[in-house]
């Protein structure tokens, strides 16, 4: 009997065989994805008229950001006809998601984007022209839209057409425990990077933690050598690098310093011993319980600061190397952008103009998502009180639109670049298990891997 | 695809025929026509399955295997690039590294929960038939009831620095040992492996104790009567009596290592560096951050070639001479 069984499945498994012959020969007639046609660009004439039809404009927002549905919910209140359908999902499965979500039949009508370029490249994102013409969003200074502009299809980030707007547009720099700072005489923000590693090494004496850094799961120590490496060099440099023109490369003499910083910084104790056991919620944890004097962050975390750690948290921008430097950090919108099938693409695009340009909207960008609300440079900023962290990032961001000081994160450069390169380059470099000469060198190759693709 | 396989059954009923009586089968004269028929009602049984299986498995190993000839970002027009996507699984030093990090896990999912599934099934054996013996399945079984992701996120704390690792180790004066084990680059991997231990202890635990307890008893009193100590009787009797279930436990174990996933991705997410990166995760990463899906899908294939090769010798070892 086990001699029949066995001959008989054998028998049923060959006809898989030319089952399976049979489907390779029917999928295989056609390259996957050659029926997908881009459709990117419409010179369709856009209108800025909302109407009172009944509207549901299909949102995909980040979950853990209320900002998104306080502005949707704001607005339903100003224009009843339009309701709000949001789905929301963490900014790695958003990340992971848009694509596909970008290229079906329902696709959103306003989504939070990741980086734009290959969704550029794809034909997935409605191109926003006519709609800055139409709503004369010239008026708003260049430098916010910038990282928003793709052209010649996506091949190049930092020019051509505007693909996305921002819902708020955000600061990086460095909190501080008020209390810490007094304890090793801290009066002021530090004016240069010598000051600031001068404090460092005077918290470590003092048996504090200096930094608290999160780099599990992604690196969140990329933060503090991005910050260096915006001073020690150009900053034009790296934002080619990131909006990938063609010759930049990473491989430069400011992202060595700035490596062989951190390096000498994770060897002197500044960061966590078990820095990449931490993640960015437990990192957040223990910069609110006191454990750590500084903290590498954006002001996307404001609002949550003056909640959980009312009146003992500061924030400055990072110094130069000279006090007369200028502001550099790394600045971005939280941005959100109109797909390419969207069925309502019109009214998104005039709930992304009244986001920048009613004061209601504002008020809440400022208050509820902690960052700068964007918008012509001639609107005032919502009123905020005194002595809060989201006093001192709305002011620092400010100072760094004064000096055109923004940069973007170089952890968006590419798709990948942030999973595959820096990251796990980084959880080795303070590891000790990478040099900083061959940090550059493999982001630089993990870089050039990708867009080669 | 339902014409492709309502036609099959009806080829190879007849193909043994011509020859006569079948063979294999014997005769009833009365019953064959009906048995012909009754072929064909078996198939048309088990047809939703069949086209269930094809659809939800034939097919997507079939596009699997078709994207992994492309360079693909899962929504653009795909580039043929023939075998350059499987060059690279096996020339990357990265990609290798990730796939030796799978047969590391090996040695903490398979061999060492067998080994120590045997030694408890042997002490539990006993207590397993008594009373208490409900309690006892279910607490060895319970790692195998929690959700992979939760016993990831707990095992992570458990491990964290001032996790209860650690603490255990602080009370007991080992403040030196303490450490980031998930976060450290030489304990990640093992770290990982040791979750995977207790996971997989339980299951391999319960089979062995099941097969134990089918084993004659009057082999044991014959070995006893010829003079064989507890541990001459394992060796003689209980290893030799078990050797299906071994072959099963090692099967699921070694699929379960090779094709692991959400201990890791929930405990480590492949980190520090890419010491604890494993083929299922890098393959989600490949297809999904990086969108290339073309090179994903080749570490698959792959992946799936290195479980047939581990697994089918298992099989054969432990399952050979049974008949």
């Amino acid at each position: 009997m086990p001699e029949y069984s066995t001959r008989f499945t054998r028998r049923r498994l060959a006809l898989l065989v030319p089952l399976l012959t049979a489907g390779l020969t029917i999928t295989a007639c056609s390259p996957p994805g050659a029926e997908q046609t881009p459709s990117g660009d419409s010179d369709a004439a856009v209108s800025t008229e909302l109407g009172t039809d009944p509207i549901t404009l299909e949102m995909y927002a980040e979950t853990g950001f209320p900002l998104a549905k306080a502005l949707a919910d704001e607005f339903t209140n100003q224009h009843p006809n339009v309701k709000f359908n949001i789905r929301e999902d963490q900014f790695t499965v958003i990340v992971e998601n848009a694509p596909r979500v970008l290229a079906s039949d329902n696709a959103p009508d306003i989504i939070r984007l990741p980086t734009m370029v290959d969704l550029v490249k794809d034909g997935l994102l409605k191109n926003m022209d006519p709609y800055f013409d139409a709503y004369g969003w010239d008026k708003f200074p260049a430098s916010q839209l910038v990282q928003l502009r793709l052209a010649d299809g996506g091949a190049v980030r930092g020019s051509g057409s505007l693909y996305g707007m921002g819902l708020g547009y955000s600061v990086t720099g460095v909190f501080y425990n008020k209390e810490q700072a007094e304890k090793i005489g801290m009066t002021q923000p530090p004016a240069t990077i010598a000051e600031f590693e001068d404090l460092l090494a005077k918290a470590k004496t003092a048996n504090l933690q200096p930094i608290m850094q999160f780099n599990k799961n992604t690196a969140g120590i990329n933060f503090p050598h991005q910050a260096l490496q915006n001073q020690y060099g150009d900053p034009t440099q790296i934002a080619d690098w990131i909006f990938q023109k063609p010759g930049a490369t990473f491989d430069t003499p400011a992202a060595l310093k700035a490596t062989q910083t951190i390096q000498k910084w994770a060897q002197a104790g500044y960061f966590p011993k078990d820095a990449n056991a931490i993640d960015y919620t437990a990192m957040m944890g223990e910069f609110m319980k006191g454990n750590g004097t500084f903290m590498f962050n954006g002001d996307w975390e404001s609002a949550n600061l003056d909640k959980n750690m009312a009146g003992k948290a500061g924030f400055f921008l990072f110094p130069g190397e000279t006090a007369d430097a200028k502001n550099v950090a790394m600045s971005a919108p939280n941005t959100f952008g109109v797909g390419a099938r969207a069925k309502n693409a019109d009214a998104a695009a005039y709930f992304l103009n009244w986001v920048h340009t009613n004061d209601k909207a504002r008020e809440i960008s400022v208050n509820v998502g902690g960052s700068h609300p964007g918008g012509p440079a001639d609107l005032p900023l919502p009123a905020v009180s005194d002595g809060t962290v989201l006093a001192e990032t709305l002011k620092a961001s400010q100072q760094l639109g004064a000096d055109n000081g923004a940069v973007d994160f170089t952890a968006n450069a590419t798709g990948g670049i942030f999973a595959s390169a820096i990251t796990p380059e980084m959880q080795k470099l303070i590891a000790g298990q990478q040099t900083p000469e061959g940090y550059v060198k493999a982001v630089q190759a993990e870089y050039e891997k990708e867009l080669s693709r | 695809m339902t014409s492709a396989l309502g036609s099959v059954p009806a080829g190879s009923g007849t193909a043994p025929r011509p020859g006569g009586a079948d063979p294999q089968l014997p005769v009833r004269p009365h019953r064959k026509r009906w048995g012909r028929t009754a072929r064909w009602v078996g198939w048309l049984w088990v047809l939703p399955a069949l086209i269930m299986y094809g659809v939800f498995v034939l097919r997507p190993l079939v596009l699997t295997v078709q994207y992994s000839l492309y360079r693909w970002n899962g929504i653009g027009t795909a580039q043929w690039v023939g075998f350059d996507n499987y060059l690279t699984v096996f020339t990357d030093r990265d990609l290798l590294k990730i796939i030796t990090n799978a047969f590391v896990l090996i040695i903490f999912f398979s061999f060492i929960p067998v080994a120590l599934g045997l030694l408890v099934a042997s002490l539990v054996r006993r207590i397993t038939t008594g009373p208490g013996g409900t309690l006892v399945r279910t607490v060895l079984f319970l790692p195998q009831v929690i959700p992979l992701v939760a016993a990831g996120i707990a095992w992570s704390w458990v491990l964290s620095s001032n996790g209860l690792v650690n603490q255990l180790l602080r009370t007991v004066g080992l403040e030196r040992v303490t450490r980031p084990w998930l976060g450290e680059f030489s304990t990640a991997l093992p770290s990982v492996g040791v979750i995977g231990t207790w996971i997989m202890l339980g299951l391999c635990t319960i089979l062995l104790v099941t097969g134990m307890s089918k084993i004659d008893p009057s082999l044991y009193e014959a070995a006893r009567m010829d003079g064989a100590g507890p541990i001459r009787e394992f060796f003689a009797v209980t290893l030799p009596s078990l050797r299906q279930e071994i072959g099963v436990c090692l099967t699921v174990t070694v699929i379960a290592a090779l094709a692991s996933f959400d201990i890791v991705y929930t405990s480590t997410s492949g980190g520090p560096g890419i010491q604890t990166t494993v083929p299922g995760l890098e393959i989600y990463r490949l297809a999904f951050s990086q969108r290339q899906v073309g090179l994903a899908s080749a570490l698959g294939v792959v992946l799936m070639l290195l479980v047939l090769v581990c697994v089918l010798p298992i099989q054969r070892l432990t399952r050979g001479e049974k008949a």
